[in-house]
């Protein structure tokens, strides 16, 4: 049981224009039985937030090749193992 | 680090969440923030630390910027730019004793015109910009795209180099006398150089201080209209850099610089060597990749950030707030499959995910590459440069072009009776008129391989091309 989770998303580096040319949004996530994971992120920001072209975001379970992604202004490789279960914290 | 620290109005409830906790590889007591490379992880600090020596390093290592010497900044807002320019900044704001000695002057050129931006989103883009530029108390020009229709063709001319290459550290000191030496001498002929820079800042139309003249529509429209004539975005993108190169170098020429620093990247270099070697480029792939870049005589092209990947710039920006502009290019959202080099850059990527030493091999390779030295002959050309890439023609006139020795003597006669107005000239011509002209004269008898290609590609629709250029 997870509680609804705010999430703060910055996207930059041309990846803006994806989103309507915002860089950054304030989302919440919806209630769900399972902790949110990162998979599960990116299959909702590319059903509810990507405007156009989402084969240049997203491809098959994660994001395209050449798209960075940190996690509180860390690496996400760093995390790779616990990916799945990372539980989503708020950022500032 | 993924740890709930706060509570967000008592909704979140408190998770023993998994700790990630790697140490920096390098001073092992900070926790890591970032991978480079693969599986070396920093901390924040050490990272800093890494990324600035190795921007001095590469400096250091290939000493051919000169203390006092004029260094022109090419920065394009991209990422890696950018960072160049805060490094810049950083080398020579030091205390240290081997603070970076050089005086920096910053260009950026705007392409809305050729990718099909409105007025004011280029403007927004130029202001963005000049407030970063301002920041930094460095002199600066912002030069659009569409002055390259108005330069004068002199541009086109190698210019003498004005020091030797230094091979070692001794001779190296020698060329920093050396080039001391020609500044001090170059005083009393102060007026021959302020009345050809002044004439050619005539033709430019540029006003001090970097911000030029407002352009008018109709050339934009000359410039769209030019780009329109070019069929496939690989040439498009061919041609848009040929015309940059031509108008930093022209930039660098008017204002007395004599080198300039470009904000290529590791990537970046990777897939443009990849590109070039599609292309056709690649009997100049040592200078087009490699350190520096001597082909243009007086102007040495330098590329200080080679050695890092897209990564490491991207970490560094955003850890350390360094400003950068986004601004749309030709091939932005642009299918895989829309030119060579974007489907270069596709796959190198694509690779580099799941083989993270795609790049550095490649990097590594390119530094292997060395420029041939072309075997003197007897009967030396008068033209042996490429006239739009300046690079050493790879093009031979040979049997297979003409149909009887007699008519390649005729041509090879004609081309040495040219002379090297009349060539920028023609390809002035060319680039203004290009239904018109005629591909299978004299002008793709100067130009290289590739080259040759891009602008057979501008004027297929309206010519008949021979045969002899298929």
């Amino acid at each position: 049981m997870a509680a609804p989770i705010a999430i703060h998303l910055e996207f930059g580096g041309g990846a803006e224009l994806l989103f309507g040319s915002v860089k950054e949004h304030h989302v919440t996530l919806p209630n769900q039985s399972e902790p949110w994971d990162m998979k599960q992120l990116l299959v909702w920001i590319r059903g509810n937030m990507l405007k156009e072209r989402p084969e240049l975001f997203v491809q098959g379970d994660t994001v395209r090749p050449g798209i960075l992604v940190l996690i509180n202004d860390a690496d996400w490789e760093l995390m790779v193992g616990v990916l799945p279960e990372c539980v989503l914290c708020v950022k500032d | 680090m993924c740890q709930v620290d706060e509570e967000y109005n008592g909704q979140l409830e408190h998770r023993v969440t998994p700790r990630v906790s790697k140490k920096c590889v390098k001073c092992k007591e900070n926790t890591a923030v970032l991978i480079i490379r693969a599986g070396d992880a920093f901390c924040r600090g050490c990272f800093k630390e890494y990324f600035i020596h190795k921007f001095r390093a590469m400096l250091g290592k290939n000493r051919v910027i000169f203390p006092g010497e004029k260094v022109l900044l090419a920065v394009s807002g991209g990422p890696a730019s950018s960072s160049m320019l805060s490094q810049v900044q950083e080398g020579l704001s030091r205390d240290a004793p081997k603070k970076l000695r050089f005086v920096p002057g910053i260009i950026y050129i705007d392409e809305g015109g050729a990718s099909g931006q409105s007025m004011e989103e280029r403007e927004r883009a130029v202001a963005q910009l000049e407030s970063v530029f301002r920041a930094t108390n460095y002199h600066y020009h912002i030069v659009h795209l569409e002055q390259v229709l108005s330069l004068p063709s002199s541009v086109l001319d190698a210019g003498s180099s004005a020091t030797e290459k230094p091979q070692t550290g001794s001779s190296y000191k020698a060329a920093v006398d050396q080039f001391i030496q020609t500044k001090k001498n170059q005083h009393p002929d102060l007026s021959v150089e302020n009345a050809q820079s002044h004439l050619s800042s005539l033709s430019m139309h540029e006003v001090e201080n970097g911000v030029t003249s407002p352009i008018t529509p109709e050339h934009t429209q000359a410039l769209q209209k030019l780009f329109a004539s070019v069929r496939t975005l690989t040439a498009k993108e061919d041609l848009l850099h040929t015309l940059r190169q031509h108008l930093i170098l022209h930039t660098a020429r008017t204002q007395g610089y004599t080198k300039v620093m470009m904000g290529d990247s590791c990537s970046r270099l990777a897939i443009k060597l990849l590109s070039n070697i599609s292309l056709g480029r690649g009997a100049s792939l040592a200078t087009d990749t490699g350190f520096s870049d001597p082909r243009y005589g007086d102007v040495v092209i330098v590329r200080p950030m080679r050695d890092y990947s897209s990564k490491e710039i991207a970490y560094y920006n955003r850890m350390f707030d360094i400003p950068s502009v986004f601004i749309p290019g030709l091939d932005t959202k642009a299918q895989d499959k829309a030119s060579i080099q974007h489907l270069t850059e596709s796959f190198v990527t694509k690779l580099q995910t799941d083989f993270p030493s795609t790049v550095s091999t490649i990097y590594r390779t390119s530094e292997k590459l060395h420029t041939a030295c072309p075997p003197q002959n007897t009967n030396t050309q008068p033209f042996a440069k490429c006239l739009l890439c300046v690079c050493a023609l790879d093009t031979k006139l040979g049997e297979s072009h003409c149909q009887c020795t007699k008519t390649a003597s005729h041509h090879r006669n004609v081309l040495y009776s040219l002379n090297k107005s009349t060539c920028n000239f023609i390809l002035k011509l060319v680039f203004l008129f290009p239904n018109h002209i005629n591909i299978s004269t004299y002008p793709s008898l100067l130009l290289c391989y590739s080259c040759r290609l891009t602008i057979k590609d501008m004027v297929s629709e309206r010519t008949s091309i021979t045969s002899h250029y298929s």
